[in-house]
């Protein structure tokens, strides 16, 4: 009876081994090498996996930045400056200083602003009612409402205005991966430079109609009258389609553009009040003539 | 006798043919017209006029710019007050000639009086060229340019010319009354394609939910071997092409492919008769039938409008806009598009103006999907919607590829049969823009 036992441990033991001794050679004949610094750099990621970089996730991403030999456009947005640079220092190399971006959503068409012409009842989606019409105010361009953006953020950084109908930014949220941007199938959300104390002044309109039919549709539409781009000292507003656009890089915050407009379409924000600016309805604009 | 139909899915919604029977009438000419410059699939036009030009009732003011793409020919005569974007029946804002209209005078050599010509001498390259020239597409409301249609592709031959007048859509009647009107201009233009295409089969189908136009088209090609006038069990979507085939000959359309493949050329009655009034009277497309119905309109009409007049002029002509309409739409309840402004024109792909009282016309909340599967066996494709409606929903746009997404006639009968009211089409809709989008972005 004990033989019995004695013999199984023996050899269930030498199988153990034996199969141990096979597993070891063929561990060391299929080894594959991974730089213990993937793991390191992965580390040092915010583990976000929210795809800001273009990689499908934060130990992808980690891979592109141990093969690359310089750290070029591959860049954590989520981490921002920070975090590459502690990335260079775990692979030693030189990091890339980036401005932080915030996304700003290029859209003022408040109910008030650019009244609903029609009522949208379909799928509450941005994208089919982008496909199928001009959308609940006459203009094409604008923002639609049904909150894309919003199911798109992986960090709570927007939100809808249910009185304005317009999603809003938390700039101390927003880590500009750049989810919003793409799922806007209408491409009013634009990554642009963060300036300090959160200061912007962008061209809050991207309607390409001429001004006369923009303007019919909206109150504080972009009706592309130069005037922006004529009273800019720095060169850095240009206007296409009917449409003036701020390059964020050279605007320097002056803000001379901003009375200028005449319909208010470049937003300021989060500046100290100037005194003695009369609002846009008390200078006499009049409606801009187009030609066909 | 059993009548045919098609064999897959369909549904019957109920028929509401309210304006059936009621005359054709002529809408006066509006003082304004806006004619959007591309009507059509295809190559948008090339706009030939500008501002302050003066224009005559059928004069070219926009030419095709490829071999898909038609002619736009003013409707009125008057002068351009201009050209400019305007939200057309597809809900966006497109490029349109504005024109404001004086007494109507019509361009040299269109044929005005109402005589009947039935003899034709013209060959098959100079019908094809007469009916490029004016412009005629397809007016069941796909707008596929006409003369596409009529040039068979090499090494493929039509046996058969199939007349589409099966309006199945509900209330609309704009069809049914110019087959009671117009049936020997109808017959003619059969006879004319029939030349063009070089058959000697034609098959008129028609629901028998119209009697009285199938009696009156038995009546006058009584006698013509080639013409058949073939009654159909009621049954929507019998009206899109690929189900007419079936129900008419049992022949079933290749998956992507068009009538052609199993040798059938499909046409609208309208357009059959347009393509009368191009051959034998010279007159290009600048006018057509448009019915204005709905439950609570007034005086339920059928309209002969010249294109570009505001939808508005037509609602007014049939009683005015009534109280407590919710939606107007353009087209008919299954398939049409709901306009969002009152100042948009008749194009020639629009077959009716629908009113929709306010209590029809909001859609009921969306529930979840209770794998009833009603969808699927409705689904004339053979599809199965509630499927793709997830796939496009989770973005797996390759396996709604798969699943033929494609092939979807975009009739509506499964988002109409869904006891949950899910925006099946809606979804399904967005696939195929996508879809399509990935597929040219492969060649």
């Amino acid at each position: 009876m004990s033989n019995v036992i004695i013999y199984t441990i023996i050899s269930l033991s030498s199988l153990g081994i034996l199969a141990a001794v096979v597993l070891y050679f063929i561990a060391r004949k299929f080894y594959v090498y991974e730089d213990p610094r993937i793991d390191q750099v992965e580390e040092a990621l915010p583990a976000a996996n929210c795809g800001g970089c273009g990689f499908a996730g934060c130990r992808n991403f980690a891979e592109a930045l141990v093969k690359s030999e310089e750290f070029g456009d591959l860049y954590c947005p989520v981490g921002g400056n920070d975090v590459m640079s502690s990335v260079a220092g775990i692979l030693g190399r030189d990091s890339v200083e980036k401005d932080p971006l915030v996304a700003v959503v290029r859209c003022n068409g408040t109910p008030t602003h650019r009244p609903k012409t029609n009522v949208y009842d379909g799928a509450q989606s941005c994208t089919i009612a982008s496909n199928l019409y001009t959308g609940e105010s006459g203009c094409p361009f604008g923002c639609l409402g049904y909150g894309e953006c919003v199911d798109a953020c992986d960090f709570d950084a927007i939100h809808m205005n249910a009185e304005t109908g317009l999603p809003e930014v938390v700039d101390d949220k927003c880590t500009a991966c750049g989810a919003c941007v793409t799922a806007c199938p209408r491409n009013i959300i634009e990554l642009r430079k963060k300036n300090k104390k959160d200061r912007k002044i962008y061209v809050s309109c991207i309607n390409e109609e001429k001004g006369a039919v923009a303007r019919k549709n909206c109150d504080v539409a972009c009706i592309g009258c130069n005037k922006c781009v004529k009273v800019c000292p720095y060169d850095a507003i240009t206007l296409n389609n009917n449409l003036a656009y701020i390059d964020a890089e050279k605007c320097k915050l002056c803000r001379k553009c901003v009375p200028e407009c005449p319909t208010d379409a470049i937003l300021e924000i989060n500046f100290p009040l100037k005194k003695n600016r009369p609002p846009a309805q008390e200078k006499g604009v009049k409606e801009p003539v187009t030609d066909n | 006798m059993l009548l045919k139909t098609f064999a897959k899915g369909g549904i019957h919604p109920p028929e509401h043919k309210i304006s059936s029977g009621k005359e054709i009438e002529k809408l006066p000419v509006p003082e304004t017209v806006t004619i959007p410059v591309s009507q059509h699939i295809g190559a948008p036009s090339k706009v030939l006029v500008k501002r302050g030009d003066s224009v005559k009732t059928g004069q070219l003011i926009a030419e095709s710019t490829g071999f898909v793409s038609a002619n736009t020919h003013s409707s009125v005569t008057g002068t351009v007050v201009k050209i400019d974007s305007v939200t057309d029946t597809s809900g966006y804002r497109r490029p349109a000639v504005v024109v404001k209209t004086e007494d109507d005078q019509w361009v040299d050599g269109v044929d005005l009086s109402p005589e009947l010509k039935k003899d034709f001498e013209l060959n098959k390259d100079k019908i094809i060229q007469k009916i490029l020239g004016a412009g005629i597409v397809g007016l069941g409301g796909a707008t596929f340019p006409s003369h596409v249609k009529l040039s068979v592709p090499k090494g493929k031959k039509a046996e058969y010319l199939i007349l589409n007048g099966v309006e199945c859509e509900p209330y609309l009647t704009a069809d049914h009354s110019l087959m009671l009107e117009k049936g020997e201009e109808i017959l003619t233009g059969a006879r004319i394609l029939m030349k063009a295409l070089e058959v000697d089969k034609c098959i008129i189908g028609i629901e028998n939910n119209k009697p009285d136009a199938i009696a009156h088209l038995s009546n006058l090609s009584a006698g013509d071997d080639h013409i058949s006038i073939q009654a159909l069990k009621v049954k929507y979507p019998q009206g899109g092409e690929k189900q007419l085939v079936k129900a008419l000959l049992d022949r079933s359309v290749p998956s992507g492919g068009l009538p052609i493949d199993v040798g059938v050329v499909v046409f609208n009655v309208g357009s059959v008769f347009a393509v009368y009034e191009a051959v034998q009277k010279n007159k290009p497309l600048i006018e057509r039938v448009v019915t204005v119905t709905g439950k609570s309109v007034s005086k339920p009409s059928n309209l002969r409008v010249r294109i570009g007049t505001p939808v508005s002029a037509l609602i007014d002509a049939a009683g005015g806009l009534p109280e407590d309409t919710g939606k107007v739409v353009s087209g008919g309840p299954m398939m049409g598009k709901a306009l969002n402004s009152l100042d948009t024109p008749v194009m020639k792909g629009s077959s009716g103006l629908l009113i929709i009282p306010e209590k029809e016309s909001r859609r009921d909340a969306v529930r979840a999907c209770i794998r009833c599967t009603k969808c699927v066996s409705v689904c004339p494709m053979g599809l199965e919607p509630y499927l793709l409606m997830t796939e496009v929903q989770k973005e797996k746009y390759e396996m709604a590829e798969q699943d033929r997404v494609m092939d979807c006639i975009e009739c509506g009968s499964c988002s109409y049969i869904c006891p949950s009211n899910r925006p099946l089409l809606d979804y399904i809709r967005l696939g195929k823009v996508t879809v399509g989008k990935i597929i040219r972005s492969r060649k």
